[in-house]
C-alpha cells in the first residue's frame, strides 16, 4: 500500500470522526474547532489530489474565513460555561433516520454510477493561468458568466449588510 | 557562477543516497522527517536569537546597553531565559475550557510552522516549491488567528476575550491588505510561484523594476503585515497598559513559550515573505551595466543574500515598534478600511495597467 493511499485513510478517518464530534459536541466552541479540523483535512485530500489551488482556497475561505467568523460570532454571544440542551428523544431518532438513507443513497449512487476509466495517470496543470482564463473565460467550459453573477450577488450581499448594520444619524441625534 | 553555491546538488546527494538502500515511499517519508528535524531546530534557534535582537535593537533606540551579563555582550541571556520557561509551573486554570486551552498554543505554532515550509532561503535549499506559492503562505498563516481566538475564549477572562477580539478583528481586516499588496507583485511577476518569482528579478528586484506602485504596495505590505503580526504600534490584542497581556494573560511557562516563538517567528516569515517578493529574495544585487561590481556580488552567497535582506526588514519592523505609541482600535480599523484598502486596489489597476502597455522593466 503506497503513502498515498495511506494518506488518504488518515484524511478520511480524520474527516469522519470530526464530522461526528461536531454534531455530537455539546460544547458550542468544541464544535467549531472540530469543524475546522474537518475543513482542514478537506484541504489535506485537495492537496493528496496534487490540486493545489482548491486547496489553498479551502484554508483561505473555510478554515481562516467561515470558521474565524462562527468562533467571533459565538464569542460574542456564549458563555464558557454554557452546554446545549439534550435533543429530545424523537427529534433524536429523526434526525439519525434521515441521515442514515441520505448516505445510504449517497454510496449507493456513488457505487453503482459507471465511472469512465481513466485515461491518464498525469495530474492535469492546474496552474493559476489556466484557473483564471477558465474561470473568465467566454468559450466553451468558460466560466464568465456564472463568475459575474456570483459577484453581483455577492457586491448585493455586501451593499445590504452595510445598509442594515448602518446606524441611522437623526433616530440617534434624537436619544 | 550561479551553480557554485547551487543547494539542489546537496539536497540531490542525500535523496541518492537514501534512494539506494529504501523504496521510494520510505524515501519521502525520511525526507519528511529530516526536513520537520532541521525546520524545528531552526524555529528554537531562530526564536532565541530573534528575542536577543529585539532586546538589543530596542536597548540601542532607548539610549541603553541592553542584555550585556550572560555570556558575551549578554548572547546566552535567552538561552538562560529559556531555561527559566521550561523549568516554570504550569498554571491550570480551573474554570476554563482545558483541551481548549491546551490546543490554542498548538494552533499557533503549527499555523507559522507550515507557513515558514514555503520559504525560499538559497537556490535549491526550498522545503516546497507550490505553484501557488504566496496564496499558500497567505492561507495557512490565516489558520493562527484562530488559535488566537481559542486561547481569548478558553481562558475564561475577561483580559484574554477583550484581546482576542481585538486581535481577531485586527488580523482579518489587514489579511485584505497583505493579500493586495502580494497581489500586486503577483501581477507584475506573472506567477504566485515563489521560485518563478525570484527568477523573474535576476535583472532587477521588483521594488526598482516596478516603478512607484510596486513601492507603495512594499510599504502597505510593511505596515499591514506589523499588523498582521499583532506587534507594535498595533499590538492592542496584548496591550500590556490595558489588558495585562491580552490573550495570553492566562499562559504560562512554555505554554506561554509557545506564542512568543510563533510572534517571533511569524514576524521572520513576513519579513522573509517581503524580501523575497519585493527585495529579490536571494538574488545578489546587481546594478545596471556595472559588470565589475556585479561579478563581485555574485560571490556572495545567496544564503547570505537572503539573510540580510530578511534581517533589514526585521530591524525596520522592530523600528516600528519602538518609535510609534500604540493606535486605538477604531483607529486602527480605520486606517485599513479607509485608507489602505482603497489605495491598494486603485494601487492593482494602475499596475494591471503598467504589465499592460509593458511599460513595467
Amino acid at each position: 500500500m503506497s503513502f498515498n493511499v495511506v494518506m488518504f485513510y488518515v484524511f478520511s478517518a480524520i474527516i469522519l470522526l470530526f464530522s461526528l464530534l461536531t454534531i455530537t459536541s455539546r460544547r458550542i466552541l468544541r464544535a467549531a474547532v472540530y469543524l475546522l479540523f474537518v475543513l482542514i483535512a478537506t484541504a489535506g485530500v485537495y492537496f493528496l489530489l496534487e490540486y493545489q489551488f482548491m486547496a489553498a482556497v479551502q484554508l483561505t475561505l473555510y478554515a481562516g474565513g467561515i470558521v474565524v467568523l462562527i468562533i467571533f460570532s459565538i464569542l460574542l454571544t456564549h458563555h464558557i460555561s454554557h452546554l446545549f440542551e439534550k435533543p429530545e428523544l424523537t427529534k433524536l431518532l429523526m434526525g439519525t433516520g434521515v441521515a442514515v438513507v441520505g448516505s445510504f443513497l449517497t454510496i449507493y449512487t456513488i457505487l453503482t454510477y459507471p465511472f469512465p476509466e481513466i485515461v491518464t495517470t498525469t495530474p492535469l496543470p492546474a496552474t493559476m493561468e489556466n484557473i483564471g482564463a477558465q474561470l473568465l473565460g467566454v468559450e466553451k467550459n468558460g466560466y464568465a458568466l456564472p463568475f459575474e453573477l456570483i459577484s453581483i450577488l455577492l457586491l448585493a450581499a455586501m451593499i445590504g449588510a452595510i445598509v442594515i448594520a448602518k446606524k441611522d444619524k437623526s433616530k440617534n441625534s434624537e436619544i | 557562477m550561479q551553480n557554485l553555491y547551487d543547494f539542489s546538488i546537496l539536497t540531490g546527494a542525500i535523496h541518492e543516497s537514501l534512494s539506494r538502500s529504501m523504496s521510494p515511499g520510505w524515501v519521502t517519508f525520511t525526507e519528511l522527517v529530516i526536513i520537520g528535524l532541521v525546520f524545528l531546530l531552526f524555529f528554537a534557534l531562530l526564536g532565541l536569537f530573534l528575542v536577543y535582537l529585539e532586546r538589543k535593537v530596542c536597548a540601542i533606540i532607548q539610549n541603553r546597553v541592553g542584555p550585556n551579563r550572560v555570556g558575551k555582550w549578554g548572547l546566552l541571556q535567552t538561552i538562560a531565559d529559556l531555561i527559566k520557561l521550561l523549568i516554570k509551573e504550569l498554571i491550570p486554570i480551573r474554570k476554563s475550557d482545558k483541551f481548549l486551552f491546551n490546543l490554542a498554543p498548538f494552533i499557533v505554532i503549527i499555523a507559522s510552522l507550515m507557513a515558514m515550509a514555503a520559504l525560499p532561503f538559497a537556490k535549491g535549499l526550498h522545503a516546497i516549491d507550490f505553484n501557488i506559492g504566496v496564496f499558500y503562505v497567505m492561507a495557512v498563516s490565516s489558520l493562527g488567528v484562530v488559535g488566537i481566538l481559542l486561547a481569548g475564549w478558553s481562558s475564561n477572562s475577561k483580559y484574554s476575550l477583550i484581546g482576542a477580539m481585538r486581535s481577531g478583528a485586527q488580523i482579518v481586516s489587514y489579511e485584505l491588505s497583505v493579500g493586495l499588496s502580494l497581489l500586486a507583485i503577483v501581477v507584475f511577476s506573472g506567477s504566485m510561484q515563489l521560485s518563478a518569482i525570484i527568477e523573474s528579478q535576476a535583472n532587477g528586484w521588483w521594488i526598482f523594476k516596478g516603478h512607484i506602485p510596486a513601492f507603495i504596495s512594499f510599504v502597505i505590505f510593511l505596515i499591514a503585515s506589523t499588523a498582521e503580526i499583532n506587534r507594535g504600534p498595533f499590538d492592542l490584542a496584548e496591550a500590556e497598559s490595558e489588558l495585562t497581556a491580552g490573550f495570553h494573560t492566562e499562559y504560562s511557562g512554555i505554554k506561554f513559550a509557545f506564542f512568543f516563538l510563533a510572534e517571533y517567528i511569524n514576524m521572520f516569515i513576513v519579513a522573509g515573505i517581503a524580501a523575497t517578493v519585493f527585495l529579490g529574495g536571494w538574488m545578489p544585487l546587481h546594478i545596471g551595466s556595472w559588470e565589475g561590481f556585479n561579478h563581485i556580488m555574485d560571490f556572495v552567497p545567496p544564503i547570505v543574500w537572503f539573510f540580510l535582506k530578511t534581517f533589514f526588514i526585521i530591524y525596520v519592523i522592530m523600528w516600528f515598534k519602538w518609535t510609534f505609541p500604540r493606535l486605538r482600535i477604531d483607529q486602527l480599523l480605520t486606517l485599513e478600511w479607509k485608507y489602505l484598502l482603497p489605495v491598494s486596489l486603485v494601487n492593482i489597476v494602475v499596475i494591471a495597467f503598467l504589465v499592460l502597455m509593458g511599460w513595467h522593466f
